[in-house]
């Protein structure tokens, strides 16, 4: 047989028809949905008067529009309330499972499907939201989609796509120290550009990949899309199935023994060809921050801005204007005025482990506000079990409910006109976190040795 | 799902690259529950400065531009996949958006709601530009049965690509969604192959 590449493998197994010189009808395993890019479908199903085909293939969480503080009291916000109040309705009148507000399981949507054991590998799984990529650190071909397409899935338990070229992207070597799973992805996305991935699915490997943690590996296929690839993957190992085993959804006794033996079969065949392969050294790699507009606008912590080079970076001038920042000069000493600690990319357990580590008995900046936002209910649970919670109020940091947040600021949680504002998110476009917010884009290691010293710090300094 | 043939129409130029949907239409406008009225926040913190002044520095606020046809940069549509960026462009009254190079999941997003992503290349996209500049009254015509792009009168003309099956779609305002019901059978069958298998 051909050799087949680990995304040919899945995505093979899941198509259902196929269109001459037209796009593949595929299989849905696992779908997520949300307050904001689901209402329009449920209503398009109730204007077709048709059902949602496997319910128990839906699993539906509040996490875009909900706010991080008083969570048990109901939303002041009339639109957010009445988004988040249709989710409830929908759930309910379509019978699909909610772990809406006030649930143990509620948080952000690519946070709860991981730690509750729903995503697995070898399946396919979208959402109505571009950061599903995150799921692909499973071994699962998991993309973002469109409403009319979550209208589809819900419908049919289908959706039709054109299947993407693939790629692989090779990370070899040790990371130094003060280097995180986030640098790397944002030094790969500084590499290749927002667009260099668009028409793609990835495939990272090499051992700078596979030494990383679960946790480690959401955060680098969440930022898939920021370089345009439709996701990206992660073939499973030991350090998967560890992290799956147990979990609340996850197989359990003879199930587990039978699903583990397929799952094992999960990997890219030798001498299986890629479309495109790109070769990343790990010890290029320094701690990464932003200072554009788009996640490629991305240098090591001690370098300096590009310089704008007249008609040809209109949009690099654009972005520097916006961020009011200096071509040629250097970010390191910028004062920040914000420091948000969250979204789907950075705001799991070790991330707050990995924070509350540094910042322990020290205190951040008093001109600075620093927020952290955990993923999920069980996130914030478990970060209270282990004092977490203590030691970050201690150093000035406020701990908030679970929740997207100031991630892409739908709720109150937004960063004011013009201030700085070090982030652990994924996007530091225009007005992201708020009209006129300025946004860098860095590590929770990096943010928080911002939030400690009020201005940009490379992180290394603070180690040892 | 409207039927798009032929349209002729004037353009409006955005010569920015990589516009991300977070710039076609912010979060905080997202909290709408049905599909209408997005075109009023298109391009929302670029189109009005504070305190909700229009910014007379924004081609939409400009006098003398209009059109059915939006020109914008490379990468056009990155970021987000909220649909609502499609549904603000085509509520705003824009039925093609020309560029070099669309992201994917504007793209389908755009294709799924009658919006007509135009690919081009960057020679051409950026005479279209200069074009405009010289003349911002133009009217380009973009055939979808012909799957070409011409500004009439001149021999400037290019052919764009379009999926034959999203081009019946888009010719006839058929839908996805009646694909997929019409392959029932189908997926049963798969389902109920995959419950053997996994026996």
């Amino acid at each position: 047989m051909e050799p087949k590449t680990l995304f040919d493998k899945i995505w093979d197994s899941h198509v259902v028809h196929t269109i001459e010189n037209g796009p593949q009808v595929l299989y849905i395993d696992r779908h997520f949905i949300h307050e904001v890019t689901s209402p329009q479908a449920f209503a398009g199903l109730r204007k077709r008067d048709i059902g949602v085909r496997r319910p128990g293939q839906t699993i539906a969480t509040a996490d875009h529009n909900v706010p991080t503080k008083d969570q048990h009291l109901p939303i002041k916000d009339a639109l957010s309330k009445h988004q988040v109040d249709t989710l409830v309705k929908n759930c309910e009148e379509f019978g699909v499972e909610l772990y809406g507000l006030g649930h143990p399981y509620q948080g952000i949507v690519h946070v709860i499907g991981p730690e509750l054991g729903i995503t697995q590998p070898g399946m396919t799984i979208v959402c109505g939201d571009s950061h599903t990529s995150t799921h692909g650190a499973f071994g699962t071909i998991a993309f973002g989609i469109g409403t009319s397409e979550v209208e589809q899935v819900l419908a049919t338990q289908c959706v039709l796509q054109r299947k993407p070229n693939t790629m692989k992207i090779q990370v070899d070597g040790t990371l130094k120290n003060g280097v995180v799973s986030k640098d790397i992805i944002l030094y790969i996305i500084s590499q290749i550009s927002t667009s260099g991935g668009t028409g793609y699915f990835v495939e990272f490997c090499g051992s700078a990949i596979t030494s990383l943690s679960m946790e480690a590996r959401m955060t680098i296929c969440n930022m898939s899309i920021e370089m345009g690839a439709r996701g990206g993957m992660i073939a499973p190992d030991e350090t998967t199935f560890e992290y799956i085993r147990g979990r609340q959804f996850a197989p359990k006794g003879e199930e587990w023994d039978k699903k583990l033996a397929h799952w094992k079969t999960f990997k890219t065949d030798e001498g299986a060809v890629f479309d495109k392969e790109i070769y990343f050294k790990a010890g290029d790699i320094e701690p990464m921050i932003t200072y554009g507009t788009n996640p490629s606008m991305g240098i090591g912590i001690t370098g300096s801005i590009p310089v704008a080079n007249g008609q040809a970076d209109v949009t690099l001038e654009k972005a520097l204007e916006y961020m009011d920042l200096q071509g040629g000069s250097q970010l390191l000493g910028q004062k920040i005025d914000y420091v948000f600690i969250g979204s789907c990319t950075n705001s799991r357990i070790e991330d707050l482990r990995m924070v509350a580590e540094l910042v322990k008995g020290k205190k951040k900046a008093s001109h600075v506000n620093a927020m952290i936002v955990p993923g999920s209910k069980q996130v914030e649970k478990q970060a209270i079990e282990e004092g977490l919670d203590r030691v970050l109020a201690e150093a000035g940091f406020e701990l908030r409910q679970p929740g997207c947040s100031a991630c892409l600021g739908m709720n109150e949680d937004k960063v004011p006109r013009g201030k700085y504002c070090i982030s652990t998110s994924n996007r530091n476009f225009e007005g992201r976190q708020g009209p006129g917010a300025r946004t860098m884009l860095a590590s929770p290691l990096t943010a928080a040795a911002a939030a400690i010293n009020g201005h940009i710090t490379d992180v290394r300094e603070m180690l040892n | 799902m409207e039927k798009f043939e032929t349209l002729i129409s004037r353009c409006v130029p955005l010569p920015l690259t990589d516009v991300d949907t977070d710039q076609v239409i912010p979060a905080r406008f997202l909290k709408a529950t049905d599909r209408v009225g997005f075109g009023d926040n298109l391009f929302r913190d670029w189109r009005y400065l504070e305190g909700d002044i229009p910014n007379p520095d924004f081609i939409l606020n400009q006098p003398g531009i209009t059109g059915q046809v939006l020109v914008a940069g490379k990468n056009f549509g990155c970021g987000s996949s909220r649909e609502h960026a499609a549904w603000a462009i085509y509520d705003y009254g824009f039925k093609v958006v020309v560029s070099s190079f669309f992201a994917d999941i504007f793209k389908n997003n755009a294709l799924n709601n009658g919006l007509l992503p135009v690919q081009v290349n960057e020679n051409f996209l950026q005479a279209l530009f200069s074009k405009l500049e010289e003349d911002p009254s133009l009217q380009i015509k973009v055939s979808l049965e012909d799957e070409e792009i011409s500004v009439p009168g001149t021999d400037m003309k290019e052919k764009f690509e379009i999926n034959p099956y999203k081009k019946y779609c888009l010719q006839q305002g058929f839908d996805d969604i009646d694909f997929l019901l019409s392959k029932k059978s189908e997926i049963e069958n798969f389902e109920e192959f995959r419950l053997v298998a996994a026996r």
